[in-house]
């Protein structure tokens, strides 16, 4: 298939492979900030073409994982109204709250629906005058504008039976917070490229400075990845600490003006609790006051609602790029993709689930007959 | 078999209702949450060897005769999509679960479930079409039910149909059949059936518009039979695809099952919608492709016999068994491989 089979390529692989390994002379720890790239690299089992001192730290690029425990207890709540229609990307009906995910929620009568764009919700709400259409608009910045869309569209036709449950978070901070954590080890970056693709590489730049760490901007595929590291590990083998594109196909410096312009019209930054890591200040987003009647939380008053995580899932740690997923004592055995005990067991971008699909070695994997 | 060992019901975190609870969606995916049921609910419940051997019908002893016996229900969402509809899917389903089992399709039942209100022209078409399905895969549907229920209580019309197929050949056809060295031949691409259902559910548009691989498949298993292959494992790629076939097969023998992707066909336009939707071809369903595990000095020759059939023109050796398992391991065009382990619950679009 054009556009994909180029950048899977057998050949260019071992090339960029050894050229990594000429270049390697010292041990690194380079964190991939996004959940896609995770998949990927277990998927094509990428670690398998690297020298061994490279070592690939999964980070908390997964927009299901760091979603709060609250704010899946409050889309509970809200899918349980009578009259809503909840409309969810897939993806987050599995996610457990405090005691239940959406899918409980589904199978206990509320109406929840996979949607595949916030348009598809807000379409649903034109088409469903008598009823309330909520959408769990979550995820990072690759999200946003199309989440801003539809606030925006609903404000300009007057759509009042339609809101969104706004969980939106950012990258810089977590990447701050990450470095700035005491048992950090992570001394580059591969960022998330569709990231970069919306808010353009120039906030990233500080961050390089002031914490003296290459930040490659990379893409999705085996070999945009591979070359992420390449440009990653040359830069940390001559001390050098740049913002650099990988992605250039997708990312310009600027970003895109468009987009960020309606993030700026409809979100306001805000702190925000990330899922087994806290709370991260400037990492959220929120719905600029002019947007409030399209502002699920306020609508369905379900603002207060908090919750506990559980105590057991060591996610934190996992998000961080401090504890490998395999090394978790519960990986495998009280946690798995049926009994997850936190998010990155959920979603195929979550580095639980990317492990227990693609790495799981040593134990039968099977149902025997 | 992975037991819930160490997992105690006090355990105060959130468990899924995957298991305990209620009914969800996923019981019904073809994964590990259905395998999971029918192991500790229906197994207990009706526990006997026919249910124990795990295979897509049971082989039953009548009068000296080994008997083919299968049933399934067909709930599908749109009725009619490209390439098929309810009422061929609900004759090649059965007459396909009786062919994995190496059996001849004979007759089938048919049961109707309609909610008032269904219009009759629309019955009519899919009666017609389990009529032309039924003539092309040379059964008869001989005896019927039809049931109402009200308004609001149905989705309009599900088909249960059942089979039984006679067995002419001495052959064990069985996970447990499978030797180390055995090959893999798979019958054509994987995926259209589950993308071309999903893309009409959902209203995405592919140019050209995939169709649904719904067809017979008791000829492409006589004709392999019939020419003396020794078939070691037959099974069709349903729901959770051609993985979770694999995996079931893997856990039964005790193997391990190595696939080469590159083997594995798969149509561009369901490689395009995998790649966009974020799903995985491996786990999507199939309705006319199934896998057939022979002796690696037959394989050339299977390939010829499978080849020659309309529902086997596209078939391919896709890997091989071995020590090592139980376990399911693909390899890639990279030179790397990784585990594919069987489907957790349904596969979801992923977010971006």
């Amino acid at each position: 298939m054009r556009f994909i089979d180029e950048y899977r390529d057998a050949g260019a692989a071992a090339g960029l492979a050894r050229a990594i390994r000429e270049t390697v002379r010292n041990p690194w720890a380079i964190m991939e900030m996004c959940g896609g790239q995770t998949h990927t690299i277990l998927k094509f089992s990428l670690e398998e073409l690297l020298p061994p001192g490279i070592e690939l730290v999964h980070g908390p690029g997964c927009p299901v994982c760091v979603t709060p425990v609250e704010m899946i207890d409050k889309a509970i709540a809200v899918s349980s109204v009578p009259g809503v229609i909840f409309c969810s990307f897939g993806d987050m009906l599995r996610v457990p709250g405090s005691s239940r995910s959406l899918f409980d929620a589904k199978a206990a009568g509320a109406d929840v629906r996979v949607v595949y764009s916030p348009m598809d919700a807000l379409e649903t709400a034109r088409s469903n005058p008598g009823r309330e259409v909520v959408f769990f608009a979550i995820g990072f910045e690759t999200t946003a504008p199309a989440n801003a869309t539809a606030a925006h569209e609903a404000r300009r036709r007057g759509r009042m039976n339609f809101s969104l449950l706004v969980s939106q978070v950012l990258v810089p901070p977590a990447i701050r917070s990450i470095l700035s954590a005491e048992d950090n080890r992570v001394q580059g970056f591969l960022a998330a490229g569709h990231v970069c693709t919306i808010m353009g590489t120039g906030e990233y730049e500080p961050i390089a400075e002031r914490y003296r760490v290459p930040i490659v901007v990379t893409g999705f595929e085996p070999l945009d990845i591979l070359e992420g590291i390449y440009l990653c590990v040359k830069q940390l083998e001559s001390g050098r600490h740049e913002v650099e594109n990988q992605y250039a196909r997708s990312v310009s410096r600027g970003g895109n003006q468009k987009a960020r312009s309606l993030l700026e019209e409809v979100f306001r930054v805000v702190p925000m609790k990330w899922r087994g890591i806290g709370e991260i200040a400037h990492s959220g987003l929120a719905l600029r006051p002019e947007f409030s009647p399209w502002d699920a939380e306020a609508k369905f008053g379900v603002a207060g609602l908090a919750a506990e995580e559980s105590s057991e899932c060591r996610s934190g740690e996992v998000l961080r790029g401090v504890l490998k997923p395999s090394d978790c004592p519960a990986f495998g055995t009280l946690c798995d993709p049926d009994h997850p005990l936190g998010a990155p067991m959920v979603s195929s971008e979550g580095a639980c689930a990317a492990y227990h699909r693609y790495r799981r070695r040593a134990a039968a994997e099977v149902p025997a007959r | 078999m992975k037991k819930d060992g160490g997992f105690s019901p006090q355990c105060p975190v959130p468990d899924s209702a995957a298991w305990r609870g209620e009914i969800q969606a996923a019981h019904g995916g073809g994964g590990r949450a259905m395998h999971r049921l029918i192991e500790k609910i229906f197994i207990p419940a009706f526990d006997n060897p026919h249910l124990r051997a795990g295979l897509d019908g049971a082989i039953v002893d009548a009068a000296g005769v080994r008997i083919a016996f299968s049933t399934d229900s067909y709930v599908v969402k749109p009725l009619f999509f490209p390439g098929g509809d309810i009422g061929s899917l609900a004759v090649n389903g059965t007459v396909n679960d009786l062919a994995m089992c190496g059996a001849r399709p004979l007759h089938l039942s048919a049961g109707f479930i309609l909610e008032e209100g269904f219009p009759l022209d629309v019955l009519e078409l899919a009666a017609q079409s389990m009529a032309r399905a039924a003539r092309a895969a040379k059964v008869g549907v001989v005896t019927g039910d039809t049931k109402v229920v009200e308004k609001g209580r149905g989705d309009g019309l599900y088909i249960n149909t059942a089979g039984i197929g006679i067995i002419e050949h001495d052959l064990e056809i069985s996970p447990g059949s499978v030797r180390p060295g055995d090959a893999v031949i798979l019958n054509g691409d994987i995926g259209r059936h589950g993308i071309a259902v999903m893309a009409m559910r959902e209203g995405l548009k592919f140019d050209p518009p995939i169709e649904s691989d719904c067809a017979p498949l008791a000829d492409a298993v006589s004709a392999l039979i019939r020419s003396g292959i020794r078939v070691r494992c037959l099974r069709d790629l349903t729901r959770g695809g051609l993985a979770t076939a694999l995996c079931e097969i893997a856990g039964g023998s005790g193997l391990e099952f190595r696939l080469e992707e590159s083997a594995i066909p798969v149509s561009d336009g369901v490689r395009g919608a995998c790649e966009i939707l974020g799903l995985d071809p491996l786990y999507v369903a199939n309705e006319g492709r199934f896998i057939a595990v022979v002796p690696a000095e037959e394989a050339e020759r299977a390939l010829l016999v499978l080849q020659a059939e309309s529902a086997g023109a596209g078939s391919a050796v896709i890997g091989t068994a071995g020590e090592g398992g139980p376990r399911v391991t693909v390899r890639n065009g990279m030179g790397t491989s990784r585990v594919a382990d069987m489907l957790s619950g349904e596969q979801l679009p992923r977010i971006c």
